[in-house]
């Protein structure tokens, strides 16, 4: 079962690079700022009636919230992971 | 890549809100009930909760040359069924919303509706018609992927109903095509992506305790 995993993880970053280097590549810009110009090219006249309460002053200090998120979330996983192995180790020794 | 904050129209902020909050807050219910009464169960929540925090903070370029990220629900519903999910899911909308200004709070409502309540439910359905047949990772596999996607797909026709390029029902298929194409398409390696890495956990999960096959919703 295990090599099946493997081989469908091989397929498909693989399939993924190829389609990546493919790509015409303008600026990796995120989805959503796609689906904003789309917005913008359906209704030209809809103006966002809210702003963001905080925003990140810069590129810098967002990807550190959003490594922090990501950070938060592999402790999480982490710990339970390492505490389960651990007792079962201790429990076998 | 959740909808930007201001970019649904009041009315259409306001419908998903009452769609989505009930359901979040009986999930919150649910979750304080699963941790009174299956208190062993709590890491579980916190790991199903960080799975969630870890790939909806990963950007990941993709085949139509823009980035999007996964959502991490697989998991969650997986283990703790769609009410919960939505629950943990707004946990992470909200970080999202107020600290990093993607997302947004009048959009709350609308992103927490796909991402934590329609896409992950319809994974849900898809894991309880396959498991049955097939092994809990392989099912896993399934139910992330499809959560993932179909969360994307429920995006794009949200912006949809808000922005139809046309009267009536024509317009707003239109749109829907318009925005599909930008989402959908961009998020089906990251759904495998994501289905692959929650079939991995959950493998990994039961590994180390064998009690995590009942737990699953």
């Amino acid at each position: 079962m295990r090599w099946k995993y493997g081989v469908i993880l091989l397929i498909s970053t693989s399939i993924l690079i190829s389609l990546v280097s493919i790509a015409s590549a303008e600026e990796w810009a995120g989805a959503d700022a796609k689906a904003e110009e789309a917005i913008g090219e359906i209704s030209p006249q809809y103006e966002p009636w809210f702003s963001p309460l905080f925003e990140p002053p810069s590129g810098e200090i967002e990807s550190l919230l959003f490594s922090l998120q990501s950070a938060i979330g592999s402790l999480l996983i982490g710990y339970y992971i390492g505490h389960h192995r651990g007792t079962r180790h201790a429990r076998n020794a | 890549m959740h909808i930007m904050e201001g970019f649904l129209p009041p009315l259409w902020a306001g419908v998903w809100y009452v769609f989505a909050l009930p359901i979040v807050v009986y999930g919150a219910y649910r979750v304080k009930k699963e941790i009174e009464e299956n208190p062993r169960n709590k890491s579980l929540l916190a790991v199903s909760a960080g799975f969630i925090f870890v790939l909806s903070a990963l950007k990941i370029p993709s085949v139509t040359g823009s980035c999007s990220h996964p959502t991490g629900t697989g998991v969650a519903v997986v283990m703790f069924g769609p009410a919960i999910t939505a629950f943990l899911s707004v946990i992470v909308l909200l970080y999202q919303a107020l600290l990093l200004a993607h997302g947004g709070i009048t959009t709350l409502g609308a992103n927490t509706a796909s991402m934590g309540i329609i896409g992950p439910f319809t994974g849900w359905l898809m894991y309880r018609v396959v498991s049955r047949r097939l092994d809990i990772k392989l099912s896993t596999f399934i139910a992330a992927a499809v959560a993932d996607w179909v969360t994307y797909v429920v995006t794009s026709i949200q912006l949809a109903l808000a922005f139809p390029s046309g009267g009536g029902v024509a317009g707003v298929i239109a749109s829907a095509t318009k925005f599909l194409a930008i989402f959908s398409i961009t998020q089906i390696p990251l759904a495998i992506i994501e289905g692959i890495l929650a079939a991995l956990l959950m493998g990994y999960l039961i590994q180390l305790r064998d009690t995590v096959v009942e737990v699953t919703a």
